[in-house]
């Protein structure tokens, strides 16, 4: 069985960096432009704590059911590296933020409780881009606030270091702390296998990354012991594109960081009011919101997990339930609007960005409404919901032009009937086996309706009728 | 006419500040004693208003000039061009101050002579071939000379204290945190401060007073704005000499202190023998601490934005090693080696966590004699200046030198150093309890009044 540990650094959404006034909001802006004094380590310059990002970080503690530490330093850790401006990093050390927390993660069928060893803040390194023959660097990301969650060796596969990173992302969302913005999280992992060293596997960005790393590396070991040889202790560094990893320099493993209390950040102590506003600051979190979708709207713990695995989802359930029959709004939105958004590789955010939220929430509240009021049947909903999807416009409109009211359906209906009793032979071919029977069948129904019922609606009416009799 | 005296005339009219500005970057363009490495000749006068209406201030190397050359005495620095102001020139600009140039230090600070500056050592004005003192020196020899009335030093162990005792000026290193470090470019951030260097006790207020206020961009900054304006002491006040750092001087150095203390004495103060524990450790506690900090405050001269040339290549980290070898000075290096010697794995239990606890000891013995005495008083060099090179080849002997004035640093508590006679080259140290500063001028005048 391996042994999985994971070290996370998820950027916090601050208006400004961990230590200077500058405007985190970098990612599509000009290398460079989001720099001062010190955040480019100039020399006289001085660190100041940015108050949020503590609060921020003392959210992520209680969410992650951490102790808080009541009396928190900064040290600074010294090594050589470009895109360091001051050649170390401001980070806390011996006295973190949090410490022994958990997130429950599936685990095969059941459930298991990693454990988060401790919760620290530091500030984010620059950014090196490396060209042919030379290196550039770029300082808007140097003194982000990173927020670095250790957790114990608790993991036992690849997809279990998936779901940590998955439920860990959720949580920061929760939280309003965190954005899921290219690079803002990283990890690395501690992985090793029954009669092998630890090895360290370097810049995994994303959680199917770490499913793929974590896989090689699983791999790569087991293959060395069945060779007869042994993983050595040592870092590797995970390569995105080919999706292997690599060994690292041994020389840069060999630190030594001379860790020493950062002198110009006054020990920080977090009285009951910081702890209270930060406890303000955690909103009801997704085990908990799920619990509470089961209780108060009866839907079913798949559904309920479903809905919660996402905040945005939650959110846009909890709105169209408030209008419609919650059960029904669950399976809808679950089993219907999932599936349909999927197939278009579609986010529910893509869609919201496409027709407004609050249309997007109306719309699925009246389709629900016409489905629970029997003005639609289920074949017509998603056909509704397709057209909704791919043009724009809301199921009122889709619902009226195609006829698709319940009124329409009886219409298709006897439109079948008067098909299947015009045509009993094609129709006993059909039950015969003859599949292709069906599609003159379909044909004269689309005919015959002008083309207000569509072929795959006559099919699923033909499917429905005719069930029966096969 | 003092500094003082000076602004007052300005804010009436009667003085010009280009008159004064003119005046003072003549004496630094002739600069017999090499006091300065960079004239602002293209300053702008000061203003007629503020409490340093039109003053001309020298400002050590070490603190921010925005736009004006600030290299810390290093080649590493060579060029460079800060694009902000320290906090306390900032606040000498808004008293109607102009700055008139950089003066010369010790390269990092890291010197008790200003000899190990990248740009040749300053010369004490008393005594050409003797060093001003360091690592300030520049600025104490700038004031000594007369090329100005108000300088900036910085103080880690003694900087401002040591150069003024040397040039027989007046040096103060204020209450750590009383003063803003913001653009105080680091030697060891923790021990640190800047300090107003003048002729008189009373300019020395007068500085103090304009450069003073709580900056939030130091977040260890604690301090008050206020106007000090020292008369000396109308009470008596029971002072504590230090009788191991008396007794540990030379002689020359002693009988002028001793002097000192008699004349205090025959004023009615109350002048006492006291016993201070823990002076064997405190030098090399001080300097643990202080290599521990530079080595990490160093680190960020790597050629990558400072000291490269052009044609530096290779891998990251040859480059870093050739840029640090090539453009730090001896001692400069001296210290980063042990800095981070003491701070390594294995080591740090040994020296720089036994440092710190040192310095504990140190603050809690200031807090007992406080308790007992108002001032406590000491030489502020236990010698008197070396002849220029002496201390080079003997830095364990400039180390030593140190004892009087790193035991303030160590308890953060505010020192300042005054001449004993007028002229002489020995330098009298009254410390304090924290933010006492307005009692120790006030006994610093009391002394140039009774001496
Ligand atoms: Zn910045």
């Amino acid at each position: 069985m391996p042994v999985i540990g994971l070290e996370v650094h998820a950027q916090l959404r601050t208006d400004s960096k961990l230590f200077c006034g500058c405007s985190t909001d970098y990612h599509d802006a000009e290398p460079n432009t989001h720099t001062c004094e010190v955040c480019l380590g100039m020399p006289g310059a001085l660190p100041v704590m940015n108050e949020s990002a503590l609060d921020f970080g003392l959210r992520v503690s209680l969410a992650l059911g951490c102790e808080v530490v009541e009396e928190q330093l900064f040290y600074r850790k010294n090594y050589f590296y470009p895109d360091l401006p001051k050649n170390f990093q401001i980070t806390q050390y011996e006295f973190p933020v949090g410490v022994d927390g958990s997130i429950t993660i599936q685990a095969g069928d059941g459930e298991r409780a990693v454990g988060v060893r401790r919760v620290h803040l530091e500030e984010d390194p620059g950014r090196i881009v490396h060209m042919r023959n030379r290196s550039l660097l770029d300082y808007n990301r140097s003194g982000v606030p990173l927020l670095e969650i250790v957790t114990e060796p608790d993991m036992e596969s690849p997809e279990e270091g998936r779901e940590f990173l998955q439920r860990l992302r959720t949580t920061l969302e929760y939280l309003g702390v965190f954005e899921p913005l290219d690079g803002a999280m990283r990890a690395d992992a501690n992985v090793s296998i029954e009669g092998g060293s630890r090895v360290e596997v370097k810049n995994i960005s994303s959680h199917r990354g770490a499913e793929r790393a974590l896989r090689y590396e699983i791999t790569r070991q087991r293959n060395m012991l069945k060779r007869g040889s042994e993983a050595v202790l040592e870092t590797r560094h995970f390569d995105e594109e080919t999706g292997v990893t690599r060994p690292m320099r041994t020389k840069e493993e060999e630190a030594d960081y001379r860790y020493f209390p950062e002198p110009n950040l006054p020990l920080i102590r977090v009285d009951e009011g910081m702890a209270g506003a930060a406890a303000e600051g955690v909103p009801e979190l997704p085990d908990q919101r799920r619990e509470r979708f089961r209780e108060e709207y009866g839907v079913t713990d798949e559904h309920a997990k479903r809905l919660t695995a996402e905040k945005e989802l939650a959110d846009f359930y909890e709105d169209v339930a408030e209008a419609v029959e919650p059960r029904a709004a669950a399976s809808h939105v679950v089993d219907e609007l999932l599936g349909e958004l999927n197939y278009r590789e579609l986010s529910l955010d893509e869609w919201f960005e496409g027709v407004g939220r609050e249309t997007a929430v109306e719309w699925e509240t009246e389709i629900v409404e016409m489905l629970r009021g029997g003005e639609i049947t289920d074949v017509s909903a998603t056909d509704v919901l397709r057209d909704v999807l791919d043009e724009g416009r809301s199921p009122a409109a889709v619902v009226d032009e195609k006829g698709l009211t319940m009124e329409g359906a009886d219409e298709a209906l006897k439109c079948v009937e008067e098909v299947i009793g015009e045509h009993r032979e094609t129709v006993e071919d059909y039950l015969s086996g003859k599949e292709e029977a069906l599609n003159f069948l379909v044909g004269q129904v689309v005919r015959r309706s002008r083309g207000k019922i569509s072929p795959r609606e006559a099919s699923d009416l033909f499917d429905e009728r005719l069930e029966e009799e096969k | 006419m003092s500094a003082r005296e000076q602004a007052e005339s300005v804010r009436w009219g009667a003085e010009d500040p280009s008159g004064l500005l003119e005046a003072a970057l003549e004496g630094a363009r002739a600069d017999d004693f090499n006091c300065f490495v960079t004239v602002d000749t293209d300053a702008s006068p000061g203003d007629d208003d503020g409490l340093l209406a039109g003053q001309p201030v020298a400002v050590k190397d070490s603190i921010t000039t925005e736009g004006l050359e600030t290299t810390v005495g290093s080649k590493i620095l060579k060029g460079y061009e800060p694009v902000f102001d320290a906090y306390v020139v900032e606040r000498l600009r808004e008293e109607g101050a102009t700055v008139v140039g950089k003066t010369n230090c010790d390269e990092f600070c890291m010197g008790s002579t200003t000899e190990t500056s990248a740009f040749g050592p300053t010369r004490n004005p008393l005594d050409p071939s003797l060093v001003p003192g360091g690592s300030s020196g520049g600025s104490g020899a700038a004031v000594a000379a007369g090329h100005v009335d108000l300088a900036l030093g910085s103080d880690t162990g003694g900087s401002v204290r040591n150069p003024a005792a040397f040039t027989s000026t007046v040096g103060l290193k204020p209450t750590y945190g009383l003063l803003s470090r913001y653009g105080l470019i680091p030697y060891a951030d923790s021990l640190e401060t800047v300090g107003p260097m003048t002729r008189t006790v009373e300019d020395c207020a007068l500085l103090l007073s304009a450069i003073g206020g709580r900056d939030p961009r130091d977040s260890t900054s604690r301090g008050e704005r206020k106007r000090y304006e020292p008369t000396g002491l109308d009470e008596p006040v029971r002072v504590g000499v230090i009788e191991e750092l008396v007794e540990g001087s030379d002689d020359g150095v002693k009988r002028e202190v001793r002097d000192a203390v008699s004349s205090l004495d025959d004023a009615g103060h109350d002048a006492e023998t006291v016993e201070m524990e823990g002076l064997d450790h405190v030098v090399s506690a001080y300097y643990v601490l202080a290599m521990s900090e530079a080595s990490s405050n160093l680190a960020r001269y790597d050629g990558v934005r400072y000291g490269a040339g052009p044609n530096e290549r290779g891998r990251y980290d040859e480059v870093f090693a050739k840029v640090r070898g090539d453009n730090f000075g001896d001692e400069v290096k001296r210290r980063i080696m042990l800095g981070t010697y003491a701070l390594s794995e294995g080591y740090s239990d040994r020296y720089y966590r036994k440092a710190l606890l040192a310095r504990r000891l140190i603050a809690d013995e200031f807090d007992r004699l406080f308790s007992k005495v108002d001032l406590l008083l000491s030489p502020t060099m236990p010698v008197e200046p070396f002849r220029l090179g002496e201390a080079l080849e003997d830095p364990l002997r400039m180390y030593l030198s140190d004892v009087c004035t790193v035991p303030a640093n160590l308890a953060g508590i505010p020192a300042i150093s005054v001449p004993a006679e007028e002229g002489e080259a020995v330098g009298v140290q009254l410390m304090g309890p924290e933010f006492s500063e307005e009692l120790l001028l006030d006994a610093a005048r009391e002394v140039e009044l009774v001496r």
